[in-house]
């Protein structure tokens, strides 16, 4: 009692015959398949090579093409030969030239021999599976596909289309249900020797004929014709990236693969010497057998084909440069947008960065410099403060600081005087909470010694931006959160909105505050709203301040806790 | 107007196809060994001049990554590079002693070689001071990269240049023949690198890290392009259009995605800051053949007198492929 092997070689031939002497050896006998656009000569070079085998025969040649009749074609003829030459093949696996077994032949046959009446092979319905690529699953059986994909794509894609446009439909054979599943199966002599010997085997095969990509169907559908246990997975190792190409194995694969535990694993890379070296010496039979166990390199397989597909939210690099409507999230973390507040409290920046953790930056869109945390000149990734590099790509600027400061949470101070280039990426950046308190770019005029001329012509101008700012945030597709004051709201009682600021943005979790940011002295700050107002200029940004000597202002105090021994 | 501007970009690819072709005349053969060259082979493309002290690791890193064959021009070196080439039995060696400037920087000489010797390979085009870098580089070969690229039907491989530099000086350690250079320029910038769209070449505009931050910070739009495509398979009539940056047909320069993924990509370790550096390029303003009247040398030769150290505190220590992978700089895409 044994398992036989059906090889199906297009390439790489050397690597193949090594592969099929491995199992030869071990007492496996092979029906060996090369596809015919294989010159003669290497063919030929092939067969000499595998000629000191009695166990290995080689099948009838056809022609080979992706996604067509020629490969099921292929496998029929090799099954009919290896039912025909090897009775004591009690099952008959599929593999091909690029193949490699990862446990022994003994594990296997033990594995098998335990198993005797049953067939390995994946066979989901059409409307359950998840791996068809280009929307064809169920119309692979229904439609016609006379075209081939690779060479005439057009033709192909265009069949289809009129196809479905006209709405013609195949009947499928009275009986059958569509499956589909990988094509490295593995079936039992029973369940092998009814599909072939079918009476109706004639019809199926003119009907699958002309069903896309048929070795994924043929086997996986007539195997539930017949009695016989079906275990719907496959005993290869074989996992398809979003295209569906198969993945290929490495050298570095081989800790991986060996802890897999699984069978046979395709596709090797030819020149990958250390996985052939290692996997084609003998090795002692595991004392226990194992299940195969795919989990892990399933998970690395996903990954990539994530990486290839999402990418990492925020990363902007050479690989990867979606456009900024393309992504909710624009940067890669949250961060916090504050404005008015640095110029309402002294050193609103040093208060933050003790009162919550968070990283708390200046003006970093200043027009003189960035003005990163502790007055540092540059920062993480080596990004420059110089004002003109951070204008020349306000976008880039601000994607790399959150980028580069992964698990680090930012904050920054924006206002009116600031380069307002970056204001709409902000905006519409669902990673970022923008808090301002309005009017407060008057705070710093009124404290200035400029000429009150100046001073009138500078509040306009602040004002006229700060309103187109407001503005823009009102858009109902913004996606940043937004809170928004006015100043004299918030000068009104403070505390609660800093509380609860710190409480959001924080990184320590519920924490009271014990120290308020200091506010900067506002009296005589309603009789310089007047006199603006007297200038003919209207300062409505910053609310309703009594035009007297100024509002009554308390600096904000924080109850010391009860301390509760 | 799309058609108008289809039809003239392949006017221009035309123009520069020929262009290569006569500008092969300049090039007189002082070593061919492409009778060597096996079907799969791929193969290196350099122009240098002056670089005998750096080509024995050169030789040795791409050695080591499997290339079997380099086809070298060498552009006029007074320092015995072209006799030091001539010996290697795995390079195929030209000479020229015409303008750098006038072959586009070099980029003729380059088309015409991959032209003739390359139809069909990949061509891996680097300079003498450039390490390519590409995912599992340290465990796989480039055939392995290739092979992977040929079964996912990709014809280019993106690279973004990626600046090396010392800590201190330059001229604090001096440079040994076979040295790895990454050992003294073993620092770069993580993450200030700056990315916008050229839609006429359907590529990315990338800038940024040392050059950009310590000489260009006032005028950034003048600072050196980053992005680069030195992995090509070359079908006829592909050409580079201005250095490795951008290629025609514009198709081969869309090695990144524009819908949220991430493709596989490399890096070129780039280590141009070693000890020879300033006298270099002060002899390069002399010799104004490179991009814009090497302004971009002069730039260096006047920041640096001043400060002469690339380094800063947020300058990261180059570890490996995985390291560059995590920070964002290159990518693995689906490749496992």
């Amino acid at each position: 009692m044994t398992v036989g092997f059906i090889m199906l070689c297009h390439e790489a031939l050397d690597r193949a015959a090594q592969v099929a002497s491995h199992w030869a050896d071990r007492g496996c006998p092979l029906v060996i398949h090369v596809d015919k656009r294989v010159s003669a000569a290497r063919f030929e070079r092939f067969r000499t090579a595998l000629a000191r085998h009695d166990n290995i025969v080689f099948s009838s040649r056809v022609a080979c093409e992706w996604g067509t009749w020629s490969l099921v074609s292929a496998t029929l003829r090799a099954a009919d030969v290896m039912l025909d030459r090897f009775p004591e093949a009690k099952h008959v696996f599929m593999v091909s030239g690029t193949c490699l077994p990862l446990r022994s032949v003994a594990d296997l046959k033990t594995y098998l021999a335990d198993r005797p009446d049953t067939s390995f092979i994946e066979s989901v319905t059409t409307a359950d599976v998840s791996w068809t690529k280009g929307g064809l699953d169920s119309e692979r059986f229904t439609l016609r596909f006379p075209f081939s994909w690779k060479r005439q794509r057009r033709l192909f894609d265009a069949y289809v289309r009129l196809q479905r446009r006209m709405g013609v439909q195949r009947r499928i054979p009275y009986g059958i249900r569509p499956h589909m599943g990988s094509q490295w199966w593995c079936l039992s002599r029973r369940a092998l020797k009814a599909i072939l010997e079918d009476p109706r085997r004639g019809e199926f095969e003119r009907y699958f004929r002309r069903v896309w990509i048929p070795d994924e169907s043929y086997f996986q559908t007539l195997v539930r014709l017949h009695p016989g246990r079906v275990e719907s997975r496959s005993l290869t190792l074989s996992k398809f990236d979003f295209q569906g190409k198969p993945h290929i194995f490495y050298d570095d694969h081989l800790q991986l693969l060996r802890r897999s535990d699984c069978f046979v694993a395709r596709k090797i890379w030819p020149q990958a010497n250390r996985l052939y070296d290692t996997f084609l010496t003998d090795r002692p039979a595991s004392a226990t057998l194992s299940e195969p166990n795919p989990g892990k390199i399933d998970r690395i397989f996903t990954k990539a084909t994530e990486r290839r597909v999402r990418g990492r939210a925020g990363l902007y690099m050479a690989s990867r440069f979606p456009p900024k409507d393309y992504e909710s999230g624009r940067t890669c973390a949250r961060y916090t947008v504050f404005e008015g507040f640095g110029d309402l409290f002294h050193d609103f920046p040093g208060w933050l960065q003790r009162a919550t953790g968070v990283r708390a930056h200046g003006h970093l869109f200043a027009p003189e410099r960035a003005e990163f945390t502790d007055d540092q000149r540059s920062y993480a990734g080596a990004l420059s403060d110089s004002a003109s590099l951070r204008d020349y790509n306000p976008r880039a600027f601000l994607t790399n600081l959150i980028w580069n400061t992964r698990g680090d949470r930012q904050a920054f101070l924006f206002g009116p005087r600031d380069n307002q280039r970056i204001a709409e990426f902000i905006a519409y950046d669902s990673n970022a909470e923008i808090l301002i308190i309005t009017g407060c770019w008057a705070v710093p005029l009124f404290k200035s010694d400029a000429p009150f001329s100046e001073v009138r012509r500078e509040a306009a101008r602040l004002q006229k931006i700060e309103a187109a700012h407001v503005d823009l945030l009102r858009d109902p597709h913004v996606k940043a959160r937004v809170r928004v004051w006015s100043m004299a709201d918030f000068v009104e009682s403070p505390l609660e909105p800093l509380q609860s600021i710190a409480e959001e943005t924080g990184v320590w979790q519920s924490r009271k505050l014990t120290e308020a940011p200091r506010m900067v002295d506002l009296t005589g700050f309603g009789q310089f709203l007047q006199n603006l107002k007297n200038e003919g200029m209207n300062p409505y940004m910053m609310g309703d301040f009594s035009s007297g000597d100024g509002p009554e202002l308390e600096q904000p105090e924080i109850r010391k806790p009860y301390i509760v021994r | 107007m799309s058609i108008l501007d289809a039809y003239k970009r392949g006017a221009r690819r035309r123009r520069l196809y020929l262009r290569a072709i006569r500008k092969r005349r300049e090039l007189e053969c002082v070593r061919d060994r492409t009778q060597a060259i096996k079907t799969r082979d791929i193969l290196v493309v350099t122009v240098l001049r002056d670089e005998i002290k750096r080509l024995p690791f050169f030789l040795k890193y791409y050695r080591d990554l499997g290339i079997r064959h380099f086809l070298m021009v060498d552009n006029g070196s007074t320092d015995g590079s072209c006799e030091y080439l001539a010996e290697q039995p795995d390079v195929s060696l030209w000479s020229t002693g015409a303008s750098y400037r006038r072959a586009r920087f070099g980029v003729d000489w380059v088309n015409w070689l991959a032209r003739r010797y390359g139809l069909g390979k990949w061509i891996l085009t680097v300079d003498v001071d450039e390490f390519f870098i590409y995912p599992f580089c340290d465990t796989r070969p480039i055939r392995a990269l290739t092979d992977w690229l040929d079964a996912a039907e990709i014809r280019s491989f993106g690279a973004m240049m990626l600046d090396m530099y010392p800590k201190g000086a330059m001229t604090d350690v001096v440079y040994q023949p076979g040295q790895d250079p990454l050992e003294i320029c073993s620092w770069f910038d993580a993450g200030n690198y700056m990315i916008s769209r050229n839609w006429d070449y359907a590529s990315l505009w990338i800038q940024g890290g040392p050059r950009a931050r310590k000489f260009f910070a006032e005028t950034p739009y003048r600072a050196p392009a980053l992005n680069k495509v030195p992995l090509v398979k070359w079908g006829r009539g592909n050409v580079f259009v201005s250095s490795t940056h951008m290629l025609l047909p514009r198709g081969l320069n869309l090695v990144f995605d524009d819908r949220g993924g991430e493709k596989a990509c490399g890096c070129l370790l780039h280590v141009k800051f070693l000890d020879a550096f300033l006298e270099k390029s002060q002899a390069e303003v002399a010799r104004a053949e490179h991009y814009r009247g090497a302004a971009e040398y002069r730039a260096y030769a006047d920041a640096l007198r001043d400060d002469p150290d690339l380094w800063c505190k947020w300058s990261e220590k180059y570890i490996n492929w995985r390291q560059l992978e995590i920070l964002g700089l290159m990518s693995k895409g689906n490749w496992a």
